[in-house]
């Protein structure tokens, strides 16, 4: 298949050429490992240092708060064990969102095994979760918050901002998972109160297994990969200098280009909701409207089928997407997020997420608006709860 | 997912969709909670099952099966069709990926509720767990109408 669609930018996005030109000589001439002494190693670092540098001034962060992991799940799970020791005289209570990735969420379940209670913030229905919320739910023993600043579901974008200065006015440190929204949206860390902030190189059309976590100066966090000195002996590992020199040049043309690009891919995503809208009934949309959105999410529920056999039939024509049904996921269960949106089980299970990104084309969004209502249709004629 | 390639032929032009009117046994498996629901119909002439069509919410593999459970019954006796085992339904579809064998009991299991309800409704004598698989093992709630 030559003219494929990908549509699912939100689990992945292909390095971009650019990037990967950038990061081929780190592959074969300039491999040192950037803790030797030797000119190969300080080759290398120098490298390393710079990308380092371009993340932060990314976001609006010092070099030095700038570390680097092998993934954005690594920097949530380094983000939120890694300053419960230093908060142990305080308590054991962490508040995060019931929204949150998998990444967050599953970490936390385990330290509640471990003896720590967290309480899960709802969102409302169209995915934001309310600033009162998170007053009421501080207790003295709150130690961490932890809210994402765009669900990578149904793309709502949350007040972080707001969130912070709660945090902050109540001395509780604040991390922000910021994968779906690194590169997309502005993140000035100059002026956010933010302690910890989670990035993913794989979101932004960089490679895959490089991410970074930013500790705010002053905020302490403990080793959780023990090993050489590297990251400041606090994340052990020989550097993937190449990956992590890839996710600089990434983010630095991300930022570079956000506001064309957003500008034109809201666009396609208006245009494929609203064309959709009218050419399918009894559908509904995941998350808010307009600028409280990702620019490149789409997600419909589409009622009285599931949400796997659309990913088939779209798939067999080429075109990549992704469903919150309980089908994709290997469990009994639609996605915590529509159910959290309070969405119910069947209409879950009918979800469709469409995430667009750089090479989409409205020529794209037309295809799926002429093969979606077809698709539709042939499924909701099988379906014993359709009466059409 | 990866699925056989007679799991796609059968989820791509499913046979036998749609309903019997005056059907002589309906069996429906699932809910939509769960997010598969199988309605299966049948005609029975001379203990002989001559028709199956099916209607079903469910995923590739919950359509598949469906399909393929309707291939299999027609032209078979009740004794036969009652024993079509849901391993029988994956077999014949080229097996089916570990998370989706539960689609397969759906579909055997809807079987054995149309035949159920058929000698239920004319009278002959049925055994407890002939019904269904499930209702042992309580795999899926059922929906009761
Ligand atoms: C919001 C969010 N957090 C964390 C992750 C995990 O990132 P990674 O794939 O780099 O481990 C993802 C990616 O799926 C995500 O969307």
């Amino acid at each position: 298949m030559t003219d494929r669609i990908y549509l699912d930018h939100a689990a992945t996005t292909a390095v971009r050429k650019e990037v990967f030109d950038y990061m081929l000589p780190f592959f074969t001439e300039h491999f040192g490992n950037p803790m030797s002494v030797h000119s190969f190693g300080r080759e290398t670092k120098k490298y390393l240092e710079a990308a380092r540098e371009t993340i932060a001034n990314c976001i609006g962060a010092e070099p030095r708060e700038i570390m680097f992991t092998s993934s954005g799940t690594e920097a949530d799970n380094w983000a939120i064990k890694g300053v419960l020791k230093g908060q142990s005289k305080k308590g054991k209570h962490i508040i995060t969102s019931q929204i949150e990735h998998h990444a967050v969420l599953h970490t936390l379940e385990q330290l509640e095994q471990q003896g720590y209670e967290v309480t899960y913030l709802p969102v409302d229905r169209e995915g934001f979760v309310d600033p009162d919320e998170l007053k009421k739910a501080i207790r003295k023993d709150t130690i961490l918050v932890s809210i994402m600043h765009a669900n990578n579901e149904i793309g709502a974008i949350q007040p972080i901002d707001e969130l912070g200065l709660i945090c902050k006015e109540n001395g509780i440190i604040f991390h922000v998972d910021a994968v779906q929204s690194a590169g997309v949206l502005p993140i000035d860390l100059k002026h956010l109160p933010v302690d910890l902030l989670s990035l993913s190189a794989h979101k932004f059309y960089g490679p895959k297994g490089a991410g970074a976590l930013f500790v705010r100066k002053g905020t302490r966090i403990e080793s959780m990969i023990s090993g050489g000195g590297q990251e400041r002996g606090l994340r052990g590992g020989t550097h993937n200098h190449v990956a992590i020199i890839g996710m600089g040049k990434a983010l630095e043309l991300a930022v570079l280009e956000m506001e064309e690009n957003n500008k034109r891919i809201s666009k396609l995503r208006d245009q494929l909701i609203d064309g959709l809208f009218e050419r399918i009934p009894e559908i509904r949309l995941n998350g808010p409207r307009g600028d409280k959105r990702l620019p490149n999410n789409v997600n419909v529920s589409i009622k009285y089928i599931e949400g796997e056999g659309m990913l088939l039939h779209l798939d067999m024509l080429g075109i990549a997407a992704s469903s919150g049904s309980a089908c994709t996921s290997g469990s009994l269960d639609p996605s915590h997020v529509l159910l959290a949106i309070g969405l119910t089980h069947e209409i879950a299970h009918g979800s469709l997420r469409l995430s667009l990104g750089r090479e989409n084309t409205e020529a794209d969004v037309k295809k799926v608006l002429e093969v979606l209502p077809e698709i539709v249709k042939n499924l909701r004629s099988m379906s014993p709860l359709y009466e059409g | 997912m990866d699925y056989s390639d007679k799991v796609m032929d059968h989820f791509m032009h499913p046979r036998n969709v749609g309903e019997i009117k005056d059907a002589d046994g309906i069996g429906e498996m699932g809910n939509a909670k769960c997010g598969d629901i199988m309605k299966l119909y049948i005609t029975i002439e001379d203990g002989i099952i001559t028709d199956a069509k099916f209607k079903t919410f469910g995923c590739g593999a919950a359509i598949a099966t469906s399909s393929m459970v309707t291939e299999l019954v027609i032209g078979k006796t009740l004794d036969e069709a009652t024993k079509i085992s849901n391993k029988a339904v994956a077999d014949a579809l080229g097996g089916l990926p570990p998370v989706k064998m539960h689609c397969s009991l759906l579909a055997a299991d809807a079987l054995r509720r149309a035949i159920y309800d058929y000698k239920n409704k004319n009278g002959l004598p049925v055994d407890d767990c002939d019904e269904c698989e499930t209702c042992c093992h309580d795999h899926h709630d059922i929906v009761e109408e």
